[in-house]
């Protein structure tokens, strides 16, 4: 299953959202539900929430008393190949390449183990590497949106955001 | 397509030439993992999806058969060879163990010289190998990359901005690369110091195996060493590191053999001289007593003791004494009994030959 929020990549979180005591819950990604559980509350803030959330791609809920991502992994399985984690133990290999998406929270203590690292610093794809500048670009932006908001300055922030607009539209092309 | 070419010559041309410090580092190799984009991994991949990809480096071969280092290149499918044609590919390291056995749908694309080999299916759906006499790593290392880019304007790779490019084992994550030389240490067995060096080897991050890859056991002195980390640093610094460890270990056997020659110049040319005469006189002889004495032979060439027999000779009969050679001398399977026998034949035939006619 691949998770509704950004359609990108697998659901593995079971994510337990309680709105005004009406439970909800939703199976998302790892990055979405990270992001979901990591929403600032803004008291007073009602249109800088807008602003940010307009970017990180979640529902306004002002009256949100509980936000809580229980990361269960539930028999952790690959969608797109169904290799399940118990099955990568026993062969040591890897059956897609989404694999990597799935397993992730797995992987980053494993990569740690085999290479002493978790990120890439080697070859960068030709056809990637337009795409790549712009999505570290658009990591860079958004932290200075989140830092300019925190700072309350609004048109500062709405500058950055007009940016990051136009390089997701770049990037979609 | 000339299969004959390939198994026929014990010597690929690759390794005629002589390479920067080729006394002690016979190859340098740079092997890179792919895998393409929305394709599972070749472990799980049904028969069609396989095949699917080998219709596609076979069609990315042929709309550029023109280019220079596939001139003449050969595609070469594993279920068109029998079992002996790909042993022999596997002893002079053209293709892996496992595309040769477990790949059922494995396939090589095969430069003229044997310097590239593509191969397809295996581990993981396409592994660019270089190799290069002596040691010129950052030279493997850029024809590989100069045939990945080649490839990927083709497909598109699997490839994460965090992970780099994905592959089937996370041992060969990021870049996927495996930088390996052989080396020839015998000076530092016979001073006993592989014993303290190859730990140390192992220390820095490196891996150290015998010639035939993994769990092969080291034979006439000769060490594959490698790097194991494939994430988080770039290509070249892992080439770099491994360069320099390699420039060390030079070093040292240098010593070695300098020491010898100044404490025990005659017990050296004569452990040379008696290897040379088991090599030319016995008729029964195992693999690993040939590759011993083929290693002393070596090191009495390199250090101009003995006049009788080339360096070259010398790296063809190590390949040519493998089981896979033999039996395809031979005409047949043999026993390992008889391949003794043969074994022991062919040598004393190959510098009976050299006798009469030297090739330097
Ligand atoms: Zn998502
Ligand atoms: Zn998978």
């Amino acid at each position: 299953m691949l998770c509704p929020e950004c359609g990108k990549r697998p659901a593995t979180i079971h994510y337990t959202k309680i709105i005004n005591g009406n439970k909800t819950e939703q199976y998302l990604c790892e990055v979405c539900a990270h992001e979901k559980g990591d929403v600032p509350t803004f008291e007073n803030g009602f249109s800088f929430q807008k602003l940010l959330s307009s970017f990180l791609n979640f529902e306004p809920s002002f009256s949100e008393h509980e936000s809580r991502a229980t990361v269960k992994h539930q028999t952790l399985r690959c969608p797109t190949c169904g290799m399940t984690y118990n099955q990568f133990g026993k062969f040591g290999r890897f059956g897609c390449s989404d694999c990597y998406y799935t397993f992730r929270t797995h992987l980053e203590p494993m990569l740690r183990r085999i290479h002493g690292h978790t990120t890439h610093r080697g070859k960068i794809p030709e056809r990637t590497k337009g795409a790549l500048k712009i999505r570290r670009k658009l990591e860079l932006l958004k932290e200075e949106l989140a830092r300019k908001v925190q700072a309350e300055e609004f048109e500062e922030a709405a500058k950055i955001r007009d940016q990051i607009r136009a390089l997701q539209e770049q990037l979609e092309q | 397509m000339s299969l004959q070419h390939f198994i026929k010559n014990a010597i690929s041309e690759w390794m005629r030439v002589k390479g920067p410090q080729s006394d002690i580092v016979f190859s340098s190799r740079v092997r890179i993992a792919r895998n393409l984009a929305g394709l599972p991994f070749p472990t799980l991949s049904t028969s069609s999806q396989a095949e699917e990809v080998v219709r596609m480096v076979y069609e990315a071969w042929q709309k550029d058969s023109d280019l220079p280092f596939l001139k003449k290149a050969a595609f070469i499918r594993m279920s068109d060879l029998t079992p002996l044609e790909k042993r022999v590919l596997v002893e002079k390291h053209l293709i892996s163990p496992q595309l040769a056995e477990e790949s059922p749908h494995g396939a090589v694309l095969l430069s003229q010289d044997e310097a590239i080999s593509i191969m397809i299916n295996e581990e993981d759906h396409i592994r660019i190998q270089c190799l290069f006499p002596g040691l010129q790593l950052e030279k493997a290392w850029e024809m590989a990359s100069h045939l990945d880019d080649w490839l990927e304007k083709h497909f598109t790779f699997a490839f994460d901005d965090q992970c780099g490019y994905l592959t089937s084992c996370p041992t060969n994550l990021g870049t996927g690369i495996r930088a390996s030389v052989m080396v020839h240490l015998p000076a530092l067995a016979m001073i006993q110091q592989l014993p303290r060096l190859l730990p140390v080897i192992t220390q820095v991050g490196l891996a150290v195996r015998g010639i035939y890859g993994e769990g092969s056991e080291a034979l006439g002195q000769l060490y594959q060493i490698s790097n194991q980390v494939t994430l988080g640093q770039s290509e070249e610094e892992i080439i770099d590191k491994l360069q320099g460890v390699v420039r060390q270990i030079i070093e040292h056997e240098l010593d070695a053999r300098r020491r010898i020659l100044h404490q025990s110049a005659l017990e050296l040319e004569d452990r040379v001289y008696r290897s040379y005469g088991i090599l030319a006189h016995s008729r029964v002889i195992d693999s690993k007593e040939a590759m011993q004495r083929l290693s002393d032979v070596r090191l009495g060439v390199d250090l101009n003791l003995i006049k009788e027999v080339s360096a070259s000779v010398m790296n063809e009969l190590m390949v040519m004494i493998q089981p896979g050679f033999l039996q395809q001398y031979a005409g047949q399977r043999l026993d390992p009994e008889e391949r003794d026998v043969r074994r022991a034949k062919l040598i004393r035939e190959r510098l009976l030959m050299e006798n009469n006619n030297p090739s330097e």
